[in-house]
């Protein structure tokens, strides 16, 4: 499947953007980690938030994660308050750390793909837990460091897919719509036989 | 005058540094009222005489672009500013929230300051 935008610019925007809200919201300055990529992701301890994103040439998913510490940690920030352990309040600031981060991170895509929407924010806290996504999703990781402490955004970005299914047919059908249907047809086949032949 | 606000965001946390925000401001504010949705923010303006509104755009239940328009189709409250703080920065929202009537628009992150500077044109 087609890249959309390059791997150097999601991080690229990814950079910028949780720069600022981590600067702006928190008065926290980080420096970024190395980025990697991971089809999926192993056993977490912590906090994990995730917003789905959906527009007419892609869809993707933005998440942050963090251990419940840090988690504590941003919400004190946030919030100016001391948060001992992982409650409703450092999970609702961890949401809104990601709506604003994946949400930005979304204005700034749209200047590539059109326009995105943006889904509510469901953050997870736990330990030993996994997380899936459905198909060969390959996920950006981009750390940012401070102290000891570390924050993972991770973004998966996909093209849809525009090989779109043929609209059936519905009965009752004219000899014209076969016609043209078929015609549709013959011509896709022509074009994935040129392709063959270019490949081999 | 001291005049009463509303402050609508599905995120407490939002509502609570908003709060600090305008408590530091130099506004004369009487009432600070809260909502988490556009529904709980209708339920808000029916009961109160709230003179400025700040929400947000992305919520369940009922969005800020759908508050907005039922605000601005009530005859009581059409007239009351609306400030639209959210982290939807789309020309195309922002362009959905003018023509919907909204009165100004803040972009998450914010600083205390962007909030002061918005809020002081209108109060």
């Amino acid at each position: 499947m087609k890249e959309l935008v390059s791997s150097k610019t999601i991080v690229d925007i990814v950079h910028e953007v949780t720069g600022e809200v981590l600067s702006t919201m928190l008065s926290l300055e980080t420096t970024p980690g190395e980025v990697y990529t991971e089809m999926q992701h192993g056993k977490s301890d912590g906090v994990v938030s995730f917003v789905g994103l959906a527009g007419s040439q892609c869809v993707g998913t933005g998440s942050l994660q963090c251990t419940s510490a840090v988690a504590c940690s941003l919400a004190g920030r946030f919030l100016m308050s001391e948060f001992p352990h992982v409650d409703d309040e450092v999970l609702d600031a961890f949401g809104e750390l990601t709506n604003m981060v994946v949400g930005n991170f979304k204005t700034a895509l749209e200047g590539h793909v059109g326009q995105v929407g943006l889904s509510i924010p469901t953050v997870v806290h736990g330990k030993n837990f996994s997380t899936r996504s459905p198909g060969n999703a390959e996920w950006t990781v981009i750390p940012f460091l401070w102290g000891d402490d570390k924050l993972y955004i991770r973004v998966c970005l996909k093209a849809k897919n525009s090989d779109a299914a043929p609209v059936p047919l519905r009965k009752p059908y004219t000899a014209e719509q076969i016609r043209n249907t078929f015609s549709e047809l013959v011509q896709d086949a022509a074009k994935t036989q040129e392709r063959i032949s270019w490949n081999s | 005058m001291p005049f009463d606000l509303l402050i609508v965001d599905d995120s407490t946390a939002i509502r609570k540094i908003l709060q600090r925000v305008l408590h530091t401001a130099e506004i004369p504010l009487r009432n600070v009222y809260e909502a988490g949705d556009g529904i709980e923010a209708l339920a808000v303006l029916r009961a109160n005489e709230v003179s400025l509104v700040l929400s947000d755009i992305n919520m369940p239940n009922m969005d800020g672009l759908q508050l907005l328009t039922q605000i601005r189709a009530n005859e009581a409250w059409k007239k009351v500013p609306v400030i639209m703080i959210t982290t939807e920065g789309s020309q195309v929202k922002v362009l959905e929230a003018a023509q919907l009537g909204a009165n100004g628009y803040v972009r998450k992150p914010f600083t205390p300051e962007q909030i002061k500077t918005t809020l002081a044109g209108l109060a």
